[in-house]
């Protein structure tokens, strides 16, 4: 990654971004221009450099999430031409870089699109939909008392391997904004195989799977086609391999769990 | 609702029906396909009418018929509710899309080519299976007993050159839903492992590949040399 460059020309831009007022009133694409956007800037820099001129103009400034801006807590969102954080692989939008982009570009920035996901403001939605799935199953029970060590629950490296890989999912949402049926399964997967591929998940492993993909469809996530543009577009790489769990885990639990209800 | 209809009405659910039964249609183009490459036999199509004299009347044949209707009406129907579902999921579209930068056009489209495959699924029994199964063929002599002449409408039809095209477009439409639909199907119900996936998914595409290709090949064959 190059540093900081002196010579880097500034750019000029033009942008279509989705404005809406709140959650009851219809939005629209509305054009800005924007100058001396420096290619060391990221993405959401960008957006305050025009947030600012916007205030000084005393227009209202353009909504959007974020946080850490380091690419971590899975805040910041942004369909960036058609694209789920951007055009680069394993970037969040905070991480990416406007020298991706060329002097005298278009670029469109929407929210992601899901009816799971309303829109709140401009490019703010609502996520909360993957925080009661979370709340369906994501969890484990322990019991209080002495802390066991933390050798004494022998792990494979692979498994422990495959279960972190799982839990680095950023709940970001990318996977439902780029997928053609907004579903939200390389979500529930990763937070499914997590737990599941770990002794303290394997307790509750059959409920938790039964519970939260209950709780997908009732959020109103669409299926999976197996089309693949959720992996690749996944800022942290969450694997397919974890939607395949996710089935195994589902079809497993529902031939086999007490549950009849 | 039971557990079992609740299992089979979620998303996931409704998913393994579509993969049991499209998986379960591959069988059967298979079996379709070997049966139809009697008529490449130079025999005036006395072997492929005794063929079709069998699949009209054996009881197993018959069964497998129902069978088959079922397989056909349960993909169908889950594709339906499940698309109804899927764009429900996303009210308002993007201004900007570009999906082909993430997954490959099939796995996009596989509503529009099964529903290609639908309309030239009808337009096929309509011509073949109903006047096969439900009268309407010229009547032909085979060693001395009167059979329904099947070979002489599959000859007569595929003279059209229209006819000729629905068939071959149709089946690049069926190559492409299988290419996704093979492998996907094996995904569906979690079967994936690195061992297998590879072949799994290379089989499938050369499944899907041979197949549609020897379908084709019939009414070139009887369009170009018969």
């Amino acid at each position: 990654m190059a540093g900081s460059n002196p010579n880097a020309k500034p750019m000029s831009l033009t942008l279509k971004v989705w404005r809406q007022k709140n959650r009851d009133t219809a939005g629209q694409m509305v054009t800005y221009p924007v100058k001396n956007v420096s290619p060391d800037m990221s993405f959401l820099e960008m957006l305050d450099v025009l947030n600012d001129d916007l205030e000084v103009r005393n227009e209202e400034p353009i909504a959007f999430d974020h946080d850490c801006r380091e690419g971590i807590c899975g805040a910041c969102s942004l369909f960036i031409n058609g694209r789920a954080h951007g055009p680069e692989r394993g970037t969040t939008t905070c991480q990416l870089h406007m020298r991706h982009f060329k002097d005298g570009d278009t670029i469109t920035i929407e929210p992601w699109r899901a009816a799971a996901f309303p829109v709140h403001k401009d490019l703010v939605v609502d996520r909360s939909a993957f925080d009661r799935i979370q709340q369906a199953g994501g969890y484990i029970s322990v019991n209080t008392g002495g802390v066991p060590d933390a050798n004494e629950i022998p792990i494979p490296k692979t498994v422990a391997d495959k279960a972190f890989d799982a839990a680095t999912c950023i709940q970001c949402g990318a996977c439902v904004a780029a997928c053609k049926n907004a579903s939200a399964m390389l979500f529930v997967s990763a937070k499914v195989s997590q737990l599941a591929l770990l002794p303290q998940g394997k307790t509750e492993r059959k409920t938790r799977v039964e519970n939260m993909v209950a709780q997908m469809d009732i959020e109103g996530f669409g299926a999976c086609t197996n089309t693949g543009a959720c992996a690749a577009e996944c800022p942290v790489g969450i694997s397919l391999e974890n939607i395949n769990k996710l089935r195994r885990e589902f079809i497993v639990a529902k031939a086999t769990s007490e549950n009849i209800a | 609702m039971s557990w079992f209809t609740k299992t089979f009405s979620s998303t996931m659910g409704r998913k393994i029906i579509m993969s049991i039964t499209g998986l379960f249609l591959c069988s059967f183009l298979v079996v379709h396909l070997i049966g139809n490459l009697q008529l490449f036999y130079d025999d005036g199509g006395a072997a492929f009418n005794l063929y079709s004299y069998f699949m009209a009347n054996n009881i197993v044949i018959r069964i497998m018929e129902i069978v088959l209707l079922l397989g056909f009406l349960f993909h169908i129907y889950d594709a339906i509710v499940l698309t109804r579902k899927n764009k429900a999921a996303r009210p308002i579209e993007y201004a900007e899309v570009r999906p082909q930068e993430n997954s490959t056009w099939s796995s996009r489209n596989m509503g529009l080519l099964g529903t290609v495959i639908l309309v030239f699924l009808i337009i096929h029994l309509w011509n073949f299976f109903v006047p096969a199964r439900f009268g309407g063929l010229e009547g032909v002599v085979i060693e001395g007993a009167e059979y329904e002449n099947l070979y002489v409408r599959v000859v007569e039809s595929f003279q059209i050159w229209w006819y000729v095209l629905i068939y071959v477009l149709a089946m690049v439409a069926l190559a492409y839903h299988l290419i996704h639909g093979f492998q996907s199907g094996f995904q569906t119900l979690g079967l994936d492992h690195k061992k297998y996936t590879p072949f799994i998914q290379m089989f499938g595409y050369a499944f899907s590949v041979i197949v549609c290709l020897g379908f084709a090949i019939i009414p070139l064959y009887f369009f170009f040399l018969y």
